[in-house]
Order: structure tokens, then sequence, then C-alpha cells
């Protein structure tokens, strides 16, 4: 296996991280938190005036404690950076997030796989949101084109009353190989959840969701949303389960999954349970086609098919 | 510029389209009158070759070439294009997104022109989706301005008055107009004379073939005395 040096993991991890869509001079600015992670060493870490991150190496990752404090308002969003360039290894990041009373901090995560053969990159995340905080957390892949990657995402998150909790999950440059994400969100008295995930499975990918959110205060709400889209033979299973447990509390689970082709496998299961009269929770799951009038309307623009189904499917997954 | 010649479509064993012929010349804006049922929205279909559309007969001619099994695609290429009766919604793609690929290489600037030009007020819409947020009007004038965006040789349009409001309708006919001056040739589907004012020829639709062409003013009279009072709509024997 290829080693790298300190300087070139970083300079290795920038260059993956801008051909995915980001912007460097976020990382190199000084007023932006950040905490960037090649296998399982930590290349930078700034906190910024009210956020600690705090970081352990392990012999498979990184141990990351991350607290936001009472009553901080974080204006520019925290980056993460999670990444491995050879084309082997694992990545196991253990994460556990304190955003305390009154906090409010929004983080990009972005998780760079880019020459991934035979690569596993796992997260386990301890969350717990206080009293009135609010926390957004948009998490964005880009893997290779090998498809040799297994990404194991998964979360266990309290929000507190009156907190929300955010969070976007996308996979849709490269292959996604196999993904396998489960979060589970606990919600008090008034507090939010709202859980996106957005994938585009192409060649044998292997796409699982499960999104579990339980309403356990009176007044909480809660969405989880899918958004898939498969091509060739790739297939995703995805489950979206809330519990209305609380008087009043809402919920809903949205999840579309669109096939394009005949080979891929696209299974919907939507669970949606209420142990008190007051709750309510709806779902909506649909499985279909790429629209063809949204194709041809394209097409007619000038568009070759491939063309139009890429600007749909981009669409979908924005 | 556009031949068609005794074009026929069989749907189901069900004759559509019986032997219909039509031109319409360079620069001109050539009306299509008919009733609901007569043929108007297929005729669309079949010339752009949506829908999976092909004619069971006859042939389309766009400058001599016969295009006929062309896929969409290659006759957007060729400088056709359609709006359609009922434009196609599509979630994340903004205004934005939608005109600049229509308009290729046209800049910020022009592309906020073209929303203009059919009222719309484009720091209030550049940056929405084509969903299901915007109403049904809003929908079908951003189709318009997406077609003044792409310079067609010949835009279709496709009832492109259904859904909009007594205040937008001049906008749109202007639109028309203008899309006109720039050089396109137009195709105008409906089934109302308001929208057929603006047209150099008239043509009547009944039972999927044309019946009368002629100008604006009297085919439009005819279609008034004799279509909308007929008891016997596509049976143009009678």
């Amino acid at each position: 296996m290829i080693r790298y040096s300190v300087e070139e993991e970083y300079k290795g991890m920038i260059d993956a991280y801008q051909k995915a869509g980001g912007d460097e001079s976020v990382l190199k600015s000084k007023d932006t938190a950040k905490l960037v992670v090649h296998e399982n060493r930590v290349l930078a870490n700034d906190g910024i005036k009210g956020l600690k991150i705090d970081t352990e190496q392990t012999a498979r990752g990184v141990r990351v404690s991350f607290t936001v404090e009472k009553g901080t308002k974080i204006d520019r969003p925290v980056h993460l950076c999670f990444g491995l360039l050879p084309k082997e290894g694992l990545q196991e990041i253990l994460m556990k997030v304190d955003a305390q009373d009154n906090s409010e901090v929004s983080v990009v995560a972005h998780c760079i796989f880019p020459n991934a053969v035979k690569v596993i990159h796992k997260m386990d995340a301890d969350i717990n949101i206080g009293a009135n905080a609010k926390f957004d957390y948009k998490e964005t892949h880009y893997h290779g084109e090998s498809g040799g990657i297994e990404v194991i995402p998964k979360a266990r998150v309290r929000v507190g009353k009156g907190g929300v909790w955010q969070s976007t999950f996308a996979l849709s440059r490269g292959m996604v190989g196999k993904l396998d994400y489960d979060f589970e969100v606990y919600c008090q008295e008034k507090a939010v959840a709202e859980l996106v995930v957005k994938a585009y499975g192409r060649g044998s990918d292997d796409i699982k969701i499960l999104e579990k959110i339980y309403l356990e205060g009176k007044g909480a709400r809660g969405m989880a949303k899918s958004r898939i889209v498969l091509s060739d033979k790739a297939k995703a299973e995805v489950r979206g389960e809330t519990y209305g447990n609380a008087p009043y509390s809402r919920g809903h689970v949205d999840c579309m999954e669109l096939v394009n082709g005949t080979e891929a496998v696209a299974v919907a299961i939507p669970i949606v349970s209420v142990t008190n009269d007051t709750a309510k929770v709806t779902h909506e799951a649909a499985i279909g086609s790429i629209d063809r009038k949204q194709v041809e309307t394209l097409m007619a623009r000038g568009l070759d098919e491939n063309e139009a189904v890429d600007v749909i499917v981009r669409g979908i997954l924005k | 510029m556009l031949v068609v010649e005794n074009l026929q479509l069989k749907l189901n064993g069900n004759s559509i389209i019986n032997g219909l012929d039509l031109h319409v010349d360079k620069g001109e804006i050539h009306g299509i009158l008919g009733e609901n049922g007569t043929g108007k929205t297929t005729i669309a279909n079949l010339i752009m070759g949506t829908n999976s559309y092909r004619p069971t007969g006859g042939r389309i001619l766009f400058d001599g070439e016969d295009i006929s099994q062309f896929s969409v695609s290659q006759r957007a290429k060729k400088g056709i294009t359609l709006a359609w009766q009922e434009p196609a919604r599509v979630e994340g793609l903004t205004v934005r997104d939608y005109l600049s690929l229509s308009a290729k290489n046209g800049s910020a600037g022009q592309i906020e022109q073209y929303l203009l030009m059919v009222g719309m007020e484009p720091a209030q819409y550049m940056d929405r989706d084509i969903d299901a947020t915007l109403s049904g009007g809003e929908r079908k004038r951003i189709e318009m301005a997406s077609v003044l965006a792409m310079h067609p040789r010949l835009a279709i349009l496709d009832e492109p008055d259904s859904g909009i409001d007594i205040v937008a309708l001049p906008l749109l006919l202007n639109g028309i107009m203008e899309m006109n001056k720039q050089g396109s040739s137009v195709l105008l589907i409906t089934h109302s004379e308001r929208v057929t004012a603006v047209a150099h020829r008239v043509s009547i639709l009944c039972a999927g073939k044309i019946i009368s062409t002629g100008a604006p003013l009297e085919t439009s009279q005819w279609f008034k005395n004799n279509c909308l009072t007929c008891p016997h709509i596509n049976e143009p024997t009678h």
C-alpha cells in the first residue's frame, strides 16, 4: 500500500475536496472552524469561540468530541472533512456531539474517497441536542468511479425540548458502492427533526436506508424524507419509520424512488405508528420511472436523452 | 419550411389523424383551430415526435427532409420545439436553469429579458423551481419564455392561452409576435379565435384533417359560425 506524508495527505484531501465541488478557501480561512481527518490522522483542527473539537486517534480511525457551548451561535458553517486517499483502507469515525441549550450551529461534512477500490467508511455518532438548540448537519459524499466502497453511517440523536435537528445526507457524485444508512432520532416536547437522504445508485450499487423518528414529547414534529434514483443494476431499500407517541405530535414519511431502466430494483417500506389519539403521522411513498414528459420537455430544448435524464436526476437530488 | 403530407395516425385501431396536409412557410405564424378531440395535440406530438407518436402513414418534411422517424432531440437540433399545453414540472430545476439550457449560451441578462417578455419579474422567479409550487399560468408563461430563449426555427405552441388569465393574454400574444419577429415560424394550435388573431393564416381541423385554410379573420368567422355550433364534431362530411 502506498503511504502518504502528512503534507501530501493534506494536499490530496484539499484537491479531492475541490474536485468534489468544495471551496478550498473555506478550509484555509482562519475564521472558519474545521476538522480534516485522513484515515486515522487529524490533519487540521481549528475550533472557534464557543465550539470545542477534541480528537483522539484510534487504530481504525478517530474519536471526535464536538461540543457547542451553551448559548453559542456560530455564524459560519463548521466544516468537517473526512476521507481516505489510498485505494484500500478503513476509516471509523466515532463522534460524540453535544449541542448545549440555546446553541445554534450549521455543520457541513465532506466525505471524500476519490480512489476507493476496497474502502470501508464507518461513522457512529451519539448526538445530543439541548433545549432550544438548533443543529443543521449536511453530509455530502464524493466517491470515485470504481464503486468499491462501503459506507456505514449510524447515528442516534436526542433532541431536547424545543430543539431542532436537521440533517441531509447526499451521495450523488461517483459510485455509491454499498451504503447502509441508519439514523434514529428521539424528539422531546416541541422538538423538531428533519432527516433527508438523497442518493443516486448506478452499476451494482446497493443502498439501504433506515430513518427512524420517535416523537416522544408533546407537540414534537418529525419528517423522514428520501430521494433515491437508480440506474443499471443498482438496488435500494428505504425504510422510513415515524412513531407518534406523544400528544399532538406530528410526523411525516416521504419516500420517492425513481428507477431508470429495467434492471434496477427499488423497495420502499414506510412504517407509521401512533399511540396517542391526538398524534398524527402520515406517509407517502412513490416508486416509478423517470417521467417521460419531463425527459421530452428537455429533449425538445435540444438535450440528448441522457443529458435530459441527468438534469432531472440532479434536480431531484439537489 | 414544414410540409406535412397525407399524415395518418391510427391508435388501437382508431384513426386519429386522417390524411392531414399542412404547410407552414418560413416566417409564418400558422394557426390551427379545432374543437376538443379533433386531434390538435396529436398533431403537435407527431411533428415534435413526443409521446412516442410516429405516423402510420404520410410524411413530415422539414426543409425537405423527412423527419417523421427522428427522435425528439434530433428534431430539436434541427430547430423545432414544442411548448406543451400542460408543461411538465421538474423538481429541483430552477427557472434560471431551465431558461439557460434552452438559451444554450445566453447571458444572464438575456435570460432575464425572456421572462420580462412574458410579464414575469426575474427577481421573483429566477431561483424558483419549475415544480408544483407554480400556478398553471405561471408555468405556461415560463414555457413560453423558454421557447423564446431557444430561438427555434419552428415553435409549436399547443394551446398557449389555456390557464392564462385575461391580463396576461396580451403579453403572451406579444411574446408570440416577438418570437416571429426574431425569425421563428410558429404553429399555433388553439381553439380560441382570440389567439389566432396574430396568425398570418389559419387552418381548421376536424376529425384529424384540415378542412379549410385561409386568412385569420374569415377562417375564424367560419369556425365560429360552423364548428362551434356544429352537432357533428369530427364528422367533416356534414
